[in-house]
């Protein structure tokens, strides 16, 4: 059903998107999350061949649009609770290691 | 060589809405930090955005007002990118499908002649949070930290991106200050640089006169004012230019502004910068503008500078520079046109506007609004003066009174004994004295010199602290002097 033979993500490409999410993977991962995720675009991709001429850009299956609220303020949350999860605070702010660049 | 610039701008304002794009939170500015925060705005897993009405209406008018196209089809996109400004890790934006497209907005050159700058799009997109790094605060040991305030995470943000339709530093300045003016006009955002709610980014490049194909540009970021921008720019269309003379090469760089050094240095590129992974939105569903929202939004729209101008020098015969003054800002012209309506003399109520209000206005860095200034105290005024109940110098007096505590102009005259001398009885006593008081003046003027009356008129004003009324002074004056002459 699917072809093996030609994946699209070289393992270069997988390192590349775990870079974008910090996320730290093996050599061996690497290898291995090529050939899935080339599976899975081949995958998706079937749905490009689909004739969609006509159809509006923003198309969905349930026919939802327009989904608005008016503009009127709400309390807030206490700011010891937004805090409260924070792994290090300092007045009043959420305290991060400095990230240079950006 | 000849070489042509060519700039474009990349502006974000953030919408006055009452709160923020996708929750209830308060759009303030000024909080203590992480006051304005819920688990919306701070991407709490299971939230889930509602997309606030209003902001959707004033980037519609906003669009509108610059002649934008509103596609029927809209919708948003997450825009991934790791920086802790926004808590999730993406930020709400739109990608391929904005609310606006292909705008224009016409500048006023220098030189007096006008030009029409494209607007290439303005899309809606949620303000990230503000990181203050640690040293900044004075604090050497936490260097090594950002603190974040997520208050202006998730504000509403339009991003008003221009074509490279500009020449020089000086278009771009002008650009900027219609493009606030109009905003501003509009109500949909207070377009405050010192506060962040205006913020700019400019690329700039240069070729060689003649040639079409662009060079390469270089982005500039960290312009405080308007000023900055133009200092900015023509600091760095100064060093393209001397690059390429001294045969080296434009690279395609982020460049920041350090405005003491009045230089851009190069930023170090952030990795991957373009990769931001775009897709759409699935928690919000995708909006459609139809030809009626369209419709009412055009009705809602106000009457903008440009018309107005021109109205008003019609419909109340003002010179084009008045009408042209009178609309530099909404509150001001609306306040005229009140004001101009009541007292019957708009050429008198541009002039008090004009001069000692907007003056007035200039010195203690205030709006109109701001004042206790009532368009019809104005307009009692202007008629109190026309009808000789007082002075235009005590006019002068009465109008910052009325612009500082406010009041019934009436009232006040009468309390503070402002009312002018208009009666000969009273006046020729003064003038009498002022004259048998200035001896060698007098002589002065018998041996021919006409002009030092204005000196005793000036005298007699003095001595009635500005309530004699002046055109009723000069012709008894002149009596005055004559009968001194006859009876030498
Ligand atoms: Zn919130």
């Amino acid at each position: 059903m699917l072809k093996e033979s030609t994946p699209d993500i070289t393992p270069e490409e997988v390192e590349h998107i775990a870079h974008l999410s910090r996320i730290e993977i093996s050599e061996e991962d690497k290898i291995q999350f090529a050939g899935e995720l080339g599976r899975i675009i081949h995958y998706i991709n079937k749905l490009s061949e689909v004739d969609t001429t006509g159809v509006d850009p923003t198309f969905r299956t349930a026919p939802i649009f327009n989904v608005f609220r008016e503009d009127t303020p709400r309390e807030s949350f206490p700011a010891e609770e937004i805090l409260a999860n924070a792994p290090e605070k300092e007045e009043g702010c959420f305290r991060m290691p400095r990230i240079i660049g950006g | 060589m000849k070489f042509e610039t060519v700039i474009g701008l990349e502006v974000h304002v953030e919408l006055s809405t009452q709160t923020k794009l996708f929750c209830s939170c308060k759009n303030s500015f000024g909080a203590n930090p992480n006051t304005l925060v819920c688990p919306v705005c701070l991407g709490m897993p299971g939230v889930l955005p509602v997309v606030n009405k209003e902001a959707i209406e004033k980037h519609i008018m906003a669009a509108l007002a610059v002649g934008c196209r509103i596609p029927e089809h809209s919708k948003f996109d997450r825009k991934n990118y790791f920086y802790p400004d926004m808590p999730k890790n993406f930020q709400t934006s739109q990608y391929d499908l904005p609310l606006a497209l292909g705008g224009s907005l016409e500048i006023n050159l220098p030189d007096g002649e006008k030009k029409v700058i494209g607007i290439t799009r303005i899309h809606l997109e949620e303000d990230t949070g503000k990181s203050k790094h640690a040293g900044e605060t004075g604090s050497i040991v936490e260097s090594d930290y950002t603190l974040l305030d997520y208050n202006r995470a998730g504000v509403p943000l339009l991003e008003i991106v221009s074509e490279p339709d500009m020449r020089t530093p000086e278009e771009a300045y002008q650009y900027l200050n219609e493009l606030k003016k109009i905003l501003v006009w509009l109500g949909v955002s207070d377009c405050k640089m010192e506060q962040g709610s205006l913020r700019c980014d400019a690329n700039i490049s240069i070729r060689p006169e003649g040639q079409e194909e662009f060079g390469v540009k270089a982005e500039i970021k960290n312009m405080n004012s308007f000023r900055s921008v133009r200092s900015a720019l023509l600091y760095e269309e100064k060093r393209q230019r001397e690059v390429i003379e001294s045969g080296g090469r434009i690279i395609q760089e982020t460049r920041g502004w350090e405005e003491d050094r009045g230089i851009t240095v190069s930023m170090r590129s952030k990795e991957e910068a373009h990769d931001y992974r775009y897709f759409p939105e699935p928690d919000l569903p995708p909006m459609v503008v139809d030809k009626e929202w369209i419709e009412r939004a055009k009705q809602k729209l106000p009457e903008l500078p440009g018309e107005r101008k021109l109205r008003f020098a019609a419909e109340y015969g003002l010179p084009e520079y008045d009408s042209g003054i009178l609309n530099l800002s909404r509150s001001i012209s609306d306040f005229f046109e009140e004001a101009a309506k009541l007292s019957g003399d708009p050429k008198q109520t541009s002039n008090w506007l004009m001069g000692d209000i907007l003056k007035y206005l200039n010195q203690n860095e205030l709006e109109i609004h701001e004042t206790r200034l009532k368009p019809e105290a104005l307009a009692e005024m202007i008629n109190l003066i026309k009808k000789d109940v007082i002075s235009g110098k005590i006019g002068k007096d009465l109008i910052e009174e009325l612009l500082k505590n406010g009041g019934n102009p009436e009232e006040i005259v009468e309390k503070r004994g402002w009312k002018q001398i208009s009666s000969g009885d009273d006046l020729l006593p003064v003038i009498k004295q002022v004259v048998d008081d200035n001896p060698k003046v007098l002589t002065q003027y018998l041996e021919g010199k006409e002009s030092v009356k204005g000196f005793f008129v000036g005298q007699v004003m003095k001595k009635t602290a500005g309530k004699a009324n002046p055109a009723l002074v000069g012709k008894m004056m002149d009596e005055e002097l004559e009968r001194r002459k006859n009876n030498r």
